[in-house]
């Protein structure tokens, strides 16, 4: 049997270290697997958030060797042996114990955004017509498995802690989904540039790059809201255009 | 004494899955004050893994669909033993709760006319299922959750109940610990509705996260309601097999409602060997007829593949014991093969199944659009639970309810695929209203304190294992491991009297090396310490499903006896129920099912 050491930070809000485990590995193991090998054989109080193991909740999220990455979809067979594999929490989030963070910022911010407002049903039976066309668009959005990888990479969190001012990636894809919902007719243009702080970003694009789900969340989500924030708030035009169609 | 905060509502809501969510958002839209507990954050319950869809009979695909030929379908599917006025009540409300969700912003697929489109899947006789590709449970649970948010329900996340509070027969509250510091916590409610799913984590290969330990089964069971089919547990048939750390993650019945078909390793489809009279007029009889079916020929009837999930499960098990299995002990589940009949086939299983694409290629490394998968069956679903009343949800205990997988009556023997995530929204919704109603019409109960001193205590108990007692108590996971092995080896697909007998022996066995179970750190997120108490759960419901296993002496649904394997007209028409006696035995008995109303004995008679 093969062996692998893990190098794990260990430690809770007051302060922690890196310590190093050794574990046997086999053929197909990840990250996880080792997490949960080394939780029972050797540190029953080793904490990490788990449940699907399977790359569909977004639990188990942590930084391996640096990169934010689930651990349950990061091999061994993809990572260099010969070292120590790095595992590390969040450090966009305030540490709770080991590999757990204190995320309950999101669900704050996510409550705040206002919430789907559909137009009144298309057919007497009360239901919609939509064409799977408008639905792709926005799936994509909706594959979000609120893993908060693209949270932890933000530079605008993780280097400049404006958690007050800025809701970060995940909630520009969440606003997104609503906005180019078929059905909405809601409006949060306003509290894009006001509150949600959309002008911070500045298309460095690492979301996009961490995000387990695939999803473009720069080019198809963050940059067609600033076009709409600039559209509605910023072009004194349109903005007469509109001021004048209202009057009437 | 120990420390504990205390919080008060109308309705407490133990799970935060889709049952749980959807009986929060009722309640407090009948304007009581609800609490909502979930074993670990917001919006990661096992809902999000259900994959293949919403089982509703809209008609939109078919318009001979109707609730009647879903009813029957379901009644069909659980082999009869069903609570005949769930499965009635079931079918008819589930199309207005999946619309409910498309009117709180879910995006299922379309048809081209514009309207919900639904796929095939096992033992459905039109296509029913709404859907999302293969990530229906994720669209569901983040729908309900949004909505959920925004109407003012209390959310207590990565909180475990460790017991129910009495007054006198009625359930008037919880007691649990948070994990984030390890501290108590007290609910006191006027009603309690368990939404906490399953019991997948008592057996070794399955499909279930760490969660799913039947925290509510055993809850419901200690407080004194009863337990009902608890032999019924659905070992889906399509499990991954390989690579080892990945073995029992699922694999989509949707891949087979796409057309994919099973082959053993003399690459014959094996499933046209064996098919059960009950539905040899509803199964193809060509290999041609089969792939119409799944194309939506509407005068075609359905492959072998996707007959009922016990019946797939036990054929293949069959295949594997006869030496046809693949290299990894599984069978193949072909998808690939479509690229003989339609253009692009690639781009077409990478749009209907991108989660299974995705799954395989990063964890098995196995293009799924070239080549076949290797599968065998996982632990899935319990269908047996907390015995409730088929209209308000209510236990056989006075203030507590229970929805969605932890409660028991709709899918009888075997539970159709697609009828949980419907089952979660039409009795989540019924449990939440008629708690409220509860609420409303009862004052709050006393909490009895020294119930909750005593709770507290055992609790802690792990922590003082090594000073008092002299010994070395064993650590958690290799008990539960043990437990795990035991199960899948002697209560699993196939069972025989003399290893269940084994089984209760190992069991009683595990009960007493958990007793002395030692943890070692501090109460912070400490796994190994929710582990242990979790145990408790696991232990219990083992032994619920072993017993009533050994009951049932005869074969029905998923449910089967190596020494009994033929259906017993007599056990057909009853229950199985398991109580806690008067001493902490388990009690075990039968109970006769309810004579069904003519009008759907009728409807059944028509649909055969």
């Amino acid at each position: 049997m093969k062996s692998a050491t893990f190098r794990m930070w260990r430690g809770d809000a007051r302060g922690g270290s890196l310590k190093d485990y050794t574990t046997e590995i086999s053929e197909g193991m990840v990250v996880l697997d080792a997490i949960l090998q080394i939780q029972a054989e050797k540190a029953n109080d080793l904490a990490c958030r788990w449940n699907c193991k399977a790359g569909r909740c977004g639990s188990c999220s942590a930084e391996i060797n640096g990169m934010p990455k689930l651990m349950c979809m990061s091999r061994l067979s993809d990572l260099p042996l010969e070292h120590p594999v790095l595992v590390e929490p969040l450090r966009a989030f305030p540490p709770v114990k080991d590999l757990v963070t204190d995320v309950s910022w999101n669900f704050r911010v996510k409550k705040n955004i206002k919430k789907f407002k559909p137009r009144p049903p298309d057919a007497a039976d009360g239901t919609w017509r939509i064409s799977q066309g408008d639905v792709d668009r926005v799936q994509e959005f909706r594959k979000c498995i609120e893993c908060f990888l693209c949270q932890d990479v933000c530079h605008v969190l993780r280097e400049h802690h404006l958690h007050d001012e800025f809701i970060g990636p995940r909630f520009f894809v969440h606003v997104a989904a609503l906005e180019m919902h078929p059905l909405d007719t809601e409006n949060r243009i306003e509290e894009l540039q006001k509150t949600n702080g959309i002008g911070y970003c500045n298309i460095t694009k690492c979301c996009t790059k961490v995000c387990p789900e695939n999803i473009t969340i720069t080019d198809n989500a963050i940059i067609p809201l600033k076009e709409r924030v600039v559209d509605q708030l910023y072009d004194p035009l349109g903005r007469l255009f509109r001021t004048f169609q209202q009057q009437k | 004494m120990s420390n504990y905060d205390t919080h008060e509502y109308d309705v407490l809501i133990i799970g935060a899955g889709g049952a749980g969510l959807r009986a929060a958002i009722e309640a407090s839209s009948a304007g009581v004050s609800v609490g909502l507990v979930c074993k670990s954050l917001l919006g990661k319950a096992h809902t999000v893994m259900a994959e293949g869809g919403i089982a509703a009979a809209l008609g939109n695909v078919d318009e001979r669909d109707n609730w009647k030929v879903h009813f029957a379908d379901t009644m069909r599917g659980g082999q009869y033993v069903n609570n005949w006025r769930m499965a009635e009540l079931h079918a008819k409300e589930a199309p207005d709760r999946v619309r409910e969700l498309e009117a709180w912003g879910a995006l299922f697929d379309r048809t081209k006319d514009g309207r919900i489109l639904q796929r095939h899947f096992g033992g459905h006789k039109y296509p029913r299922l709404a859907h999302v590709g293969d990530r229906t449970g994720l669209e569901m649970i983040r729908t309900l959750q949004d909505h959920g948010v925004h109407q003012g329900i209390d959310v207590h996340m990565e909180c475990t109940i460790i017991t129910l509070l009495k007054d006198g027969d009625r359930v008037v509250g919880a007691f649990g610990y948070e994990r984030e510091r390890g501290r108590f916590k007290l609910f006191h409610a006027k009603g309690v509705v368990l939404a906490t799913g399953g019991v997948g984590r008592a057996y070794k290969i399955t499909s279930n996260s760490w969660e799913y330990t039947g925290d509510g089964h055993t809850l419901a069971y200690h407080a004194g309601a009863e337990l009902m089919d608890m032999e019924f547990v659905q070992f889906h048939p399509t499990g991954m097999v390989w690579p080892p750390s990945v073995c029992g993650i699922l694999v989509t019945e949707g891949v087979r409602g796409e057309g994919g078909i099973l082959l053993n390793s003399l690459d014959r489809r094996f499933m046209f060997d064996d098919i059960p009279e009950m539905y040899k007029n509803q199964t193809a009889d060509s290999e041609e007829e089969g792939w119409r079916y799944t194309q939506g020929d509407k005068n075609a009837r359905r492959p072998p593949e996707l007959l009922t999930r016990d019946h797939v499960s036990r054929c293949i098990v069959r295949e594997i014991k006869e030496g046809r299995g693949s290299p990894h002990g599984g069978v193949y589940l072909d998808i690939s093969w479509i690229n003989k009949k339609i253009p692009n086939a690639e781009d077409h299983i990478k749009r209907k199944l991108p989660g299974m694409h995705h799954q395989f290629k990063q964890l098995a490394d196995i293009d799924i659009t070239k080549e076949p998968m290797e599968v065998g069956p996982t632990t899935h679903y319990i269908m047996g639970g907390i015995r409730v009343d088929a209209e308000t949800q209510m236990s056989t205990l006075a203030g507590l309810f229970a929805a969605g997988e932890c409660a028991t009556g709709i899918n009888g023997a075997n539970r159709l695929g697609g009828n949980s995530l419907s089952d979660l929204l039409v009795f989540g919704k019924r449990a939440g209203e008629f708690a409220a109603r509860f609420a409303k019409e009862n004052r709050a109960g006393n909490i009895d304190t020294d119930a909750v001193g005593k709770a507290a205590a055992w609790a802690l108990e792990p922590f003082s294992q090594d000073s008092g007692l002299g010994n070395d108590g064993e650590g958690p996971f290799q008990i539960h491991h043990e437990l795990q092995k035991m199960m899948q080896n002697l209560v699993g697909i196939v069972r025989t009297e003399n290893e269940m007998a084994q089984a209760l022996d190992g069991i009683e066995d595990l009960k007493k090396r958990a007793e002395r179970i030692r943890v070692y750190g501090n109460r912070e997120y400490n796994p190994g310490w929710h582990t242990a108490l979790d145990l408790t759960s696991l232990l219990t419901v083992s032994e619920a499903i072993t017993r009533s296993a050994l009951e049932r002496k005869e074969s029905r649904g998923a449910h089967y006896r190596d020494d009994y394997p033929e259906k017993d007209a007599a056990l057909g028409r009853v229950n199985i129920i398991v109580r806690e006696g008067a001493h902490g035995e388990m009690e075990v008995r039968r109970q006769p099912i309810p004579e069904m109303s003519a009008e759907l004995k009728h409807i059944i008679e028509e649909m055969k």
